[in-house]
């Protein structure tokens, strides 16, 4: 019994023969399913954060800057999202190559439209990001024009399989497609609920699925409530209640079930991205549970 | 592209030249041809434009308003400070109270640093850091923290960083030159704000005067391999303790380092590393209780060190641990002076010393952390007095220069709990059980702030 399994994992420690060229880097789990669709089997992808973890809160750990030395091309959300962390990977990886500027260094943020631009910056506002709202994730046609330009950009890693990335991202743009047309179908009854928020991190799906956001549980973003915010919230809601509360998985829920249970509101854990829970284990999974976790707790 | 279109084009003319001469008659036909070209063009135009179109329409008739399609636009409006360094200010205080005389902190059986001693009593403030980087071009990236201090001791403007690493080392390579803290050891190249507590451990005390930091080069290599492997090693000019000399030649303090680290499951984190500090000691001074010595000679300092970091699956923001460790060992040799008034003897000083510190911090919930440390050294020194000055007695020199322990091993026990309101501030609390004197307990304690202002720094495992 002992022996196959020391065998199994002595098998597994082998160098593998180099079927996968490009090492990508991905900050966030969402970027790295993304990827792993834009390049099969061209690439091999490891992401540096899981669905439980909060990304604006990682230790530049040993094991990341050992990865991000063998990265080929770095995919992260940006907009300062990894501001606490990302800089220092890059800086001490030894890794010229996926440098900011450099064809290996991507950035999901500069594909998309950011929402939430603060007009003025300060600290006391809570942990506020220059550039807007970082969680674009939330919005699949924010991912679809993420994709066009990642599957670019792996045509310009990785020139010599151009024409595969292409036939990749026609097939999942094809796929994303149907996707988001089938989701916008069933979703079509949740617009206009009005939720209340853990953290301003649902701004660009309410904003695709015609959600209202009523309000927000962290005072402000990154402050946790006191008992007095969460009093007043409960005062709040009991003028004018909400559909639903929502947190994310990765997010202590305390705050969210205390505020269900005294009013009643149904509370809904929302997963955020891939690996927010066992079942999401890529982005078609991530909008489907997340749909249908507004929909059973909307009935 | 420009070139090669450019001769696709004079080709193309010289060619058509005697074409065009011979078919001159035949112009009726070249134009029904363009027209057909133009006609083809138009209609693939047309085409691409009711594909736009559709486009457009499929984007903005989904559910409600999505983000539009438009990128970012990437670059503002250049202004004169567009490219100034990401500046960040650290600002420290504390109060500080001590039962026994902070003048007479003496750590038996170490020559310690003058910088070294005890903070201040009462309230203090400490040092006001005031840190800028950024990229200096695509070569290079530069970091200066300059450090303010205005206390009891005195006030003064001290650089406590400046250093220059190149950007474009291929191979995992790193470099590094200028003045920064050393990367032997585990908490010698962290800034004092990024500790856990307000003090340094006592092997840092005695052996490296707090925190060792010297003007000079560094060269780096992270492997490429699935584990963190990280070795280096650093030539320095010796100009600060424990070399003690201004000599301001590289090489009179080398350094090498080996790191090795990783993951084990989402939850936990670890890091381990070998050091050694080869210094070349050139009229190294020292005060003691009852005279100044100055030591020329050998000091080697090895250190191993680890750190391991739990966090519930990877999520610090709720609880989280780290332990952390350092074993230190210095090898000291050479001859060593010896001045009280007027009398000067000279010893033969041979010195094996070693200390260790072990801690750890519990983030029990979010904001609040509490810790424990425990601090040991010992020294195992031989003195032989080779000429005896003024003095009296052999034992007045060898008590007198402070590396006689005289059996007593100072330990120390700290206890602390801080509050993080945000990333940018903490207050913390801290007790010590301070047996550092061979006669004396002294019970030490300290309330102290750390404020960030400006830019968000980023902080190392």
């Amino acid at each position: 019994m002992m022996m196959p399994r020391i065998l199994m994992t002595l098998l597994l420690l082998l160098p593998l023969p180099a079927l996968a060229v490009v090492n990508v880097f991905a900050c966030e789990p969402e970027w790295a399913s993304l990827a792993q669709e834009l390049g099969g089997e061209l690439v091999s992808v490891t992401s540096a954060t899981t669905g439980l973890q909060d990304p604006h809160h990682i230790q530049a750990r040993p094991s990341l800057i050992a990865r991000m030395r063998k990265a080929d091309l770095v995919v992260c959300t940006g907009a300062e999202l990894e501001t606490g962390w990302l800089p220092l990977l890059l800086r001490r990886s030894g890794n010229p190559g996926v440098q900011p500027g450099k064809p290996g260094y991507f950035e999901a943020a500069s594909a998309v439209v950011l929402m939430e631009k603060p007009d003025k910056l300060d600290r006391a506002a809570g942990d506020v990001h220059a550039q807007g709202n970082p969680h674009i994730q939330t919005n699949p046609h924010n991912v679809a024009r993420v994709a066009e330009q990642l599957a670019a950009r792996l045509a310009i890693i990785d020139a010599v399989h151009a024409d595969q990335y292409a036939s990749l991202y026609r097939d999942f743009q094809a796929r994303w497609s149907a996707a988001m047309t089938r989701w916008e179908q069933q979703a079509a009854g949740l617009q206009g609920l009005h939720v209340v928020v853990q953290h301003a991190e649902w701004v660009y799906f309410n904003a695709w699925l015609g959600l209202q956001q009523v309000a927000n549980i962290e005072p402000a973003p990154g402050v946790p409530p006191s008992s007095a915010d969460l009093q007043a919230l409960l005062t709040q809601l009991k003028g004018t209640p909400a559909g639903l509360i929502l947190h994310s998985a990765y997010q202590d829920g305390r705050s969210a079930q205390w505020l269900g249970e005294r009013t009643g509101i149904p509370v809904v854990e929302l997963p955020f991205t891939v690996g927010g829970n066992a079942q999401i284990t890529d982005l078609f999974s991530l909008f489907d549970a997340t749909i249908q976790a507004l929909l059973a707790a909307q009935s | 592209m420009n070139y090669r279109l450019t001769a696709a084009a004079v080709l193309l003319w010289t060619a058509a030249q005697p074409l065009l001469a011979a078919e001159v008659p035949d112009s009726a036909l070249l134009r029904s041809e363009l027209e057909r070209i133009r006609q083809e063009y138009e209609t693939q135009v047309r085409a691409l434009e009711s594909r736009i179109e559709a486009l457009e329409q499929r984007e903005s008739g989904t559910a409600t308003g999505t983000a539009t399609a438009a990128p970012v636009p990437t670059g503002g409006a250049v202004t004169g400070n567009a490219f100034n360094p990401a500046l960040s200010m650290v600002l420290q205080g504390a109060v500080n109270g001590y039962t026994a005389d902070p003048d007479s902190y003496t750590l038996p059986g170490f020559q310690t640093d003058d910088e070294a001693g005890l903070a201040p009593e009462g309230l203090t403030l400490g040092e006001t850091e005031l840190t800028a980087s950024a990229n200096v071009d695509h070569l290079f990236y530069a970091e200066t923290t300059i450090a303010l201090h205005d206390d009891a001791e005195g006030s003064g403007v001290e650089v406590e960083e400046a250093f220059v690493d190149p950007q474009v080392l291929p191979a995992g390579l790193g470099a590094r030159f200028g003045r920064f803290y050393s990367a032997v050891g585990y908490l010698n190249s962290f800034h004092t704000h990024a500790w856990d507590f307000h003090d340094a451990p006592l092997a840092y005390r005695a052996m490296l005067g707090n925190q060792y930091r010297d003007d000079g080069v560094r060269l780096n290599w992270i492997a490429p391999i699935d584990l963190y492997l990280n070795l280096g090693a650093e030539l320095l000019a010796g100009n600060s303790f424990p070399a003690g000399g201004s000599t301001h030649t590289p090489g009179n303090v080398y350094s090498l380092f080996a790191n090795i680290g990783g993951d084990i499951g989402d939850s936990h984190a670890w890091q381990a590393g070998l050091s050694t500090l080869q210094v070349d000691v050139d009229a190294r001074a020292s005060s003691g209780s009852a005279g100044d010595s100055v030591f020329t000679g050998n000091s080697d300092l090895y250190i191993a060190d680890f750190v391991w970091k739990w966090a519930p699956h990877g999520n610090a923001t709720q609880q989280n641990f780290k332990l952390q460790g350092e074993l230190l060992y210095r090898d000291e040799d050479g001859p060593l002076q010896y001045t009280s008034g007027v009398d000067q003897a000279q010893l033969a000083y041979s010195g094996h010393q070693y200390g260790y510190y072990l801690q750890g911090v519990y983030q029990f919930m979010p904001r609040w952390r509490t810790g424990l440390r425990y601090d040991r050294l010992s020294a195992n020194n031989r003195l032989l007095v080779t000429n005896l000055g003024g003095f009296a007695s052999a034992q007045d020199v060898i008590d007198g220069s402070g590396l006689n322990d005289a059996g007593h091993r100072p330990e120390r026990w700290s206890l602390m709990l801080d509050w993080t309101p945000s990333e940018f501030s903490r207050l913390r609390a801290q007790y010590n059980r301070d047996d550092s004197r061979a006669t004396q307990t002294d019970q030490q304690w300290s309330l102290q702030y750390i404020m960030s202002l400006g830019a968000h720094g980023a902080h190392a495992f």
